[in-house]
């Protein structure tokens, strides 16, 4: 620990790293909440793993043919469109909702691995994809990051009453005049990013986990949508940045030190509440 | 004459090939509480969602306060039953209300107007001192008059009710019923419900919906009669007409 506060001060990549971690709290506490009050972590999960399949192109395209593309705007492509298509079979489809979400799962996936294990050179980068890395952000990783916070927050700072009215009573919303479809494919589309943005941190695998874990644990704590956001901002921060600290040292995986740390801090919540209800 | 609230015109729908409503002609006044009742799969739920706007009839036409059902439905205040909503959902009883003014702007915070009629809707339903309670603390009753507030906060012209007396023991149910008839003083009421008693003891008519439909003034009806014939989960409107599975059928006595 004493080495992680040192270092932080003089590594570039360190403070890259912190830095990541705290701004993607951001979006994660936030969309963590809709996406666990809404019940759609198997959306987040489709969108997640789909991701690879844009990574994978883009890398292909940067590596055998000089594009000027990275694999992090492939996954900001495919996220998007999946988070569309997601959409639009919710509206028009007839289709069961979870065979299409594990059809966007799958198909993403495998044409993930069939790019990278078509691209030249070391294929290191499969495991950084699946499992995070935070350690590599660069400084353009780290402006993408703040761009999306800045985009997602703006715009659940203005939507924010027709968003929780439409999680809430999706019928009544409509019947309201709240433009249902729209508001429903916003917060497809702003899932899509925040999973971009947690996919740097924890990796592909590990996404729902920073989606679910600090939203329903301070779910636990607190009785109103908009205060459930601040607080998982808060478990998010504690848990990114908790999570760096503990795995420095030892050389642990940062992601899987981080996801663990999410995972401890939602169980001592439920254990702690369950203790204070018996008592 | 009073004006109509409704008014319903030759009016058929069908799910796929399945006729679930066929020659439709109701008119409900202004100001009138009516119940809606009929066997399940008769199709009252139908025709409450035709009225709200979201379905669309095969034929005939729609008309709520003189508009189609799209351009009402900001003033149509929709009450549904409270036992479908998440009860881990974080949100206090005042956002809830709240959420009947959201249709009112693009976005943006909502305007001390909006506060204004979610403060007056509480007070109405008896809920004011409860408004900073989380809405999963509420019971079963209170949860309901949480979206009835939510529902008169919209500055609603219209209520309709899905099954107000699903999950409602029988002190809420009184209580609902005292807060319907005062609101019913400047409200047009309209009451989906299987519970024919709660229905035919407190409204002014009865929409009988088994694929067609039939209107009862209920002064026409003997209580008794009612109590007899729906006693025996039957759908029996009234002593000379039967809202059965074949269809309404009128017996020649």
């Amino acid at each position: 620990m004493v080495e992680f506060l040192k270092d932080l001060q003089t590594y570039s990549f360190l403070q890259y790293a912190f830095l990541a971690g705290v701004l993607s709290s951001i979006s994660c506490g936030i969309i963590g909440s809709y996406v666990t009050v809404r019940r759609i972590t198997y959306i987040a999960g489709a969108i997640a793993h789909c991701t690879l399949g844009g990574m994978g192109i883009f890398r292909f395209l940067q590596k055998e043919y000089a594009f000027p593309v990275t694999p992090l705007q492939g996954a900001v492509v495919a996220s998007l469109l999946a988070a569309l298509t997601i959409a639009l079979v919710k509206r028009y489809g007839s289709q069961r909702e979870d065979t299409v979400l594990s059809a966007i799962w799958s198909i993403g996936m495998a044409i993930g691995i069939l790019f990278i294990s078509k691209t030249g050179g070391y294929n290191e980068d499969l495991m950084s994809y699946l499992f995070g890395d935070i350690l590599m952000v660069s400084r353009a990783d780290l402006m993408l990051i703040g761009l999306l916070d800045i985009i997602i927050v703006g715009i659940v700072l203005i939507f924010y009453n027709q968003l929780i009215a439409v999680c809430f009573d999706e019928e009544f919303a409509k019947i309201s005049g709240v433009k249902v479809e729209f508001f429903e494919l916003l917060l497809l589309l702003m899932i899509a990013l925040t999973v971009v943005l947690l996919v740097q941190v924890v990796g592909i695998v590990m996404v729902v986990a920073m989606l679910t874990l600090p939203a329903a644990a301070a779910g636990h704590i607190v009785k109103r949508l908009w205060h459930m956001m601040v607080v998982a901002i808060l478990l998010c921060l504690l848990s990114t940045t908790g999570g760096l600290a503990l795995s420095y040292q030892p050389d642990f995986p940062a992601g899987a030190t981080i996801v663990i740390f999410a995972g401890l801090v939602y169980f001592f919540v439920i254990g702690f509440k369950k203790l204070k209800n018996a008592a | 004459m009073k004006k109509s609230a409704i008014e319903i015109k030759d009016m058929c729908f069908s799910y796929g090939s399945h006729l679930v409503l066929a020659d439709v002609n109701l008119r409900i006044k202004e100001k009138e509480m009516v119940g809606i009742v009929g066997p399940n799969g008769g199709g009252k739920t139908t025709l409450l969602r035709l009225m709200l706007g979201l379905l669309q009839p095969d034929c005939g036409t729609i008309k709520i306060l003189d508009q189609t059902p799209e351009q009402a439905s900001n003033r149509i205040g929709y009450v549904p039953q409270h036992r479908l909503f998440d009860p881990l959902f974080p949100v206090s009883v005042l956002d809830v209300v709240l959420m009947g003014r959201v249709g009112k702007s693009w976005g943006g915070p909502f305007s001390k107007k909006d506060r204004d009629s979610a403060l007056n809707a509480l007070n109405d339903v008896d809920l004011y001192d409860k408004r900073f309670t989380a809405f999963a603390d509420l019971s079963g009753g209170q949860r309901q008059r949480t979206l009835i507030a939510r529902a008169l906060s919209s500055s609603a012209e219209l209520l309709f009710f899905d099954e107000p007396t699903a999950n409602v023991d029988s002190f809420a149910e009184r209580k609902l019923y005292e807060l319907l008839s005062r609101l019913n003083k400047d409200l047009t009421i309209l009451i989906v419900s299987h519970d024919v008693g709660f229905v035919s003891k407190y409204v002014s008519s009865v929409v009988c919906v088994n694929r067609s439909v039939l209107i009862h003034p209920t002064s026409e009806l003997d209580g008794q009669t009612i109590q007899d014939i729906y006693g025996k989960d039957l759908s029996i409107i009234h002593h000379d007409h039967r809202c059965s599975e074949k269809g309404h059928t009128w017996l020649n006595f």
